[in-house]
């Protein structure tokens, strides 16, 4: 099923794993992905990947994007993408964005986040990106 | 066309990603939901299904959370659909319930789901009904519905709801507020939250004078109005105590017997308005209102069958 076909909106966890408490660019993103016709859950700040992972399955979105800007991206997204393989989520996008040195992207992309999203990109990019490369039909 | 069945018996069996497949398809209206109805029906455990509702920033999602807490500690399984309002221009929305909800992440007896109300005015999406019935057979109880922060007259949780509790804060307004018709009217419960504030009391005060007596043509017995902290807990156990106890009152025959109209109600509407709209006359007729050849009152009726 193509994108122009779905008929119901794709469903975005936003979630801020770790411990930065800096949830301006999240909430941004949050408001931004609503005014882009995106159902978005926001789980707020501190988040395990346990708490993550929970969240996803129980709300069964179609995409997974958090922000980050600890530091600590390489111990809990990793986490993230091995909890929803355990728990049969395989289809569902992960991303990131936040402050990600690049040969960290190279690598967390061989791992399963679909896209690692720097300072300077717009809402619209992101936007498109989900559209085109969240998988499930409805 | 996705099988629910599967899912459904899934959810019964505690299967939670099932559980949550299964509540995207009745949402999205799935082909399919139609035919799980009477199954989904039938495995009814008799949940008891408690409404929350009150205006936006009450603290409904906070409250919730803290009741979720003590039924906990009681050994209760607790299903929660929280219902978030959809944008009227994008059908966008942000749904931020399950951030005061985070406590109970990582138990597996607390299942919390996020709805968007998906273009209906009330309070509550087209499906919460459907979705309520399977957090039900999955063996959720209570199951609780949080409604879109509501005004004064978006009662329709209380037509779906067994008890009905409705949020209010300190500085809501003098007694002209408290007796006014619709949201207040439907509670079964009422609560002051934010008790620690100033003038928690006196508005607690003010709703039992104006409304702890009922006459009239309302039979229903005056709601309890109780205050309540959400943040630290304060006063939650004794909301509880009155959830629970108004469970009896709810399944009293007459009360049932008008649950049970609200519904039929609600199901005739909603398929007259599709069996309408599916008409092969249907486009004809709208171009007939348009040019105002016809009246929409005598067009709706052929379109329902009783006028030929």
């Amino acid at each position: 099923m193509t994108e122009n076909e779905r008929t119901t909106p794709i469903r975005v966890l936003i979630a801020k794993p770790g411990l930065d408490g800096h949830d301006r660019g999240a909430k941004v993103l949050a408001r931004g992905l609503r005014d882009e016709g995106f159902e978005v859950i926001y789980t707020g700040l501190r988040q395990t990947p346990e708490m993550i992972a929970d969240a996803a399955e129980q709300e069964d979105v179609d995409v997974i994007g958090m922000s980050i800007l600890s530091g600590a991206h390489m111990t809990l997204l990793p986490r993230v993408a091995e909890l929803c393989r355990e728990r049969g989520m395989d289809d569902v996008l992960i991303a990131a964005g936040g402050i990600i040195p690049d040969a960290d992207v190279t690598k967390l992309k061989a791992i399963g986040i679909g896209e690692v999203f720097g300072p300077g990109t717009s809402i619209g990019q992101i936007a498109r990106y989900f559209r085109e490369h969240a998988r499930r039909s409805a | 066309m996705t099988d629910l069945v599967p899912l459904l018996a899934g959810a019964v069996a505690g299967e939670r990603r099932a559980l949550a497949r299964l509540l995207t398809a009745i949402e999205g209206g799935a082909d399919g939901v139609r035919e799980l109805i009477p199954s989904l029906f039938a495995a009814s455990r008799g949940a008891h299904l408690v409404g929350i509702t009150g205006p936006p920033g009450s603290g409904k999602s906070t409250l919730v959370n803290a009741l979720a807490t003590v039924w906990r500690r009681r050994g209760r399984r607790v299903g929660i659909l929280a219902v978030d309002p959809s944008s009227p221009f994008t059908g966008g929305a942000i749904m931020g319930d399950r951030i005061r909800m985070m406590e109970h992440a990582g138990d597996l007896d607390v299942f919390v789901r996020s709805m968007a109300s998906r273009g209906e005015l009330g309070g509550l999406a087209g499906t919460t009904w459907i979705a309520a019935a399977v957090l039900d057979a999955a063996g959720y109880d209570p199951v609780v519905v949080e409604t879109v922060g509501a005004g004064q007259s978006e009662v329709e949780i209380a037509r779906l709801a067994e008890t009905t509790v409705v949020v209010e804060v300190p500085e809501m307004g003098d007694e002209v507020q408290a007796i006014k018709a619709g949201l207040l009217e439907v509670a079964d419960v009422i609560v002051v939250n934010k008790g620690d504030r100033p003038g928690a009391e006196l508005a607690a005060r003010q709703l039992r004078a104006m409304l702890s007596s009922v006459g009239g043509r309302i039979t229903r017995q005056p709601p309890a109005i109780l205050t309540t902290t959400a943040l630290d807990g304060a006063g939650v156990d004794a909301l509880a105590d009155a959830i629970d106890a108004h469970r009896a009152a709810a399944r009293a025959p007459d009360q049932a017997m008008q649950r049970a109209r609200n519904q039929l109600r609600r199901a005739a509407a909603e398929i007259g308005v599709r069996a309408a709209t599916a008409h092969p006359e249907w486009e004809e007729l709208v171009e007939a209102v348009a040019e105002r050849r016809v009246d929409p009152v005598t067009a709706a009726e052929r379109l329902v069958g009783l006028r030929s």
